[in-house]
């Protein structure tokens, strides 16, 4: 393992010590860890918190600025944060307009998020968590955890984070973050694996002529291997996963002021004339001149499916440490996503 | 014989060994079908339980379990942390003011515990999960209490049963956690969960002979 680190058991502590240096605009609290907005709690504004394992950067504590993230809560390498730490960052950004919690679904994610709302609803502040699952590699959430959220977090982010700015209350900003996720639909190849800084060795052996399908964002395996092939056909493999995958159902539990509240969503799937935001990601060892081939592609196959990319992300946004390999998501744009898409962001990971 | 104060302190102290000794172990297992980072986590979060423990070592075994419990659900992350940091907490709740344990208030902290994985994983029996090893060592150990055996009878009892039940979630495809996402190629491989619980066990049988 070669990594730029002084002692595995402080990785996480020092790079967040580094991010607070380089960014006053931030405040990072270390007992425990969590990063927020130095002018939070901002009067009149519902907060977003956001959070999860670190190795993703920029994601999550690069997007915390104006127009997207209020807090977010690092939790090791690749395991969650824990909800002492949720809950001292909903404490230090709730304005009284309350806090919306962004989960990316995996078990560990929503289990300390859940135990954290509780916590914050004794407090008497109101919360809501609205889980993101938009990995298109996971079938069913009956023989599974359910599909992992993947790359349409930063999306979703990025504009639930906008329309808290412009002033939406908690119940519009659940709405439209729900609405994100069911219209967002990502898939991911790993051409390496990551090496966790901790365990010291490769998660998972590739062969020089294999690459992993329909991979998370924690090093994990994904639903199976195949021989590499040319970035083209892997783009247009990965883009028809996404395109022509069927409608999605799934209970998720969400919290109702009192006690969770279990909710069947269904996602309906893409359709000739859709306009998207496509959105092409590096999982963190892949450079952006080979992301740019992957969006070629990608836009021809959106082309031939009667799609319109209406804007784009390129570059890497949610990592998995420095694993080579790209994710591919696809969002349903409507004009309140667009708007909100467009609208102004200043963060370290990104700015317009 | 009950359950006192020192044995359960002499248990938490050995699982934190355990822990270090086994962190490589329960890595590599969780590697296979899991995100690698169960046994640092485990290892991680019972470090932690030592720096708390001499704080609350003074007060009844209620206040203990439930400073475990806050420990591990604040330390160590993941799906682990917050079921095991429920599983304590709830064990915690019941036993307040207790200095020692016969076998109903054993039963009851493991029942209310087990509850506790219940509420916040909402496992079912065969998903591959930590509940498949304590289910069956739950009902183990209300047949003890029913025949009066004490405590350390019934843990005696329990292990072979908990043993017999982390061989049997190699055969399982999981349903739940990370694991769950490899579908069948999560089948042939031992549960980190399930192991590092059986741990708990172990320990406890060494403890208390």
């Amino acid at each position: 393992m070669k990594k730029l680190i002084n002692d595995v058991e402080n990785v996480v502590k020092e790079q967040l010590e580094g991010m607070a240096i380089a960014h006053p605009e931030l405040t990072v609290k270390f007992d425990p860890y969590y990063v927020y907005r130095s002018d939070a709690p901002v009067k009149g504004k519902v907060a977003i918190i956001s959070g999860g394992g670190s190795g993703h950067e920029p994601m999550h504590g690069g997007f915390v600025g104006k127009g997207m993230l209020d807090g977010a809560c690092p939790g090791e390498v690749f395991t969650s944060p824990t909800p002492d730490q949720m809950y001292e960052c909903a404490k230090a950004v709730d304005s009284g307009e309350g806090v919306l919690f962004l989960v990316k679904n995996y078990t560990g994610d929503v289990m300390n998020f859940e135990a954290a709302s509780e916590l914050i609803a004794a407090e008497g502040i109101k919360v809501q968590n609205i889980l993101l699952d938009d990995d298109v590699a996971v079938k069913d959430s009956l023989y599974t955890a359910g599909r992992r959220g993947v790359g349409v977090t930063v999306l979703a982010e990025k504009i639930v984070g906008a329309a808290a700015e412009a002033g939406y209350n908690l119940e519009k900003c659940s709405d439209l973050c729900r609405k994100v996720n069911q219209y967002g639909r990502s898939f991911g190849v790993a051409l390496s694996s990551c090496t966790v800084p901790a365990a010291g060795k490769p998660t998972f052996e590739l062969g020089e002529d294999e690459v992993e399908m329909g991979i998370g964002i924690h090093g994990e395996p994904g639903t199976h291997r195949m021989p590499i092939k040319s970035v083209d056909e892997m783009t247009q493999y990965a883009a028809e996963q996404i395109v022509d995958d069927p409608a999605y159902s799934r209970t998720v539990r969400e919290w109702d002021g009192s006690d969770w509240e279990e909710k069947v969503l269904v996602d309906e799937p893409f359709a000739k004339g859709d306009k998207v935001i496509a959105f092409v990601n590096s999982m963190g060892g892949t450079p952006v001149s080979e992301l740019y081939a992957v969006y070629r592609k990608l836009d021809e196959v959106c082309k031939d499916k009667g799609i319109t990319i209406v804007r784009n992300l390129v570059g890497p946004y949610i990592t998995s440490l420095e694993m080579q390999g790209f994710s591919i998501t696809l969002l349903k744009a409507d004009d309140e996503i667009l708007k909100f898409w467009d609208a102004p962001v200043k963060t370290p990971g990104l700015t317009w | 014989m009950p359950m006192n104060k020192t044995q359960l302190i002499s248990w938490l102290g050995r699982l934190n060994e355990v822990y270090a000794d086994k962190k490589e172990y329960l890595t590599d297992l969780d590697a296979a079908i899991g995100d690698a980072d169960h046994g640092i986590n485990m290892n991680r979060g019972f470090s932690k339980v030592m720096e708390k423990l001499p704080t609350v070592e003074d007060k009844d075994i209620g206040t203990i379990l439930k400073t475990v419990g806050m420990t591990l659900m604040s330390s160590v992350g993941g799906a682990s942390g917050p079921l095991y940091g429920t599983f304590w907490m709830k064990g915690g709740m019941l036993l307040g003011g207790k200095e020692e344990l016969n076998s109903e208030d054993f039963m009851n902290f493991i029942e209310a515990g087990v509850g506790g994985i219940l509420q916040r994983g909402r496992p079912n029996l065969g998903d591959k999960t930590m509940y498949d090893l304590w289910a069956p060592v739950l009902d183990e150990i209300k047949v003890c209490v029913a025949k009066g055996d004490d405590v350390s009878s019934i843990v005696d009892a329990s292990l072979p049963v908990a043993e017999k039940a982390l061989a049997d979630t190699i055969p399982l495809q999981a349903k739940k956690g990370r694991a769950s996402y490899l579908g069948e190629r999560s089948i042939g491989h031992q549960d980190p969960g399930a192991t590092s619980s059986y741990y708990m066990l172990e320990t406890l049988k060494e403890v208390l002979n």
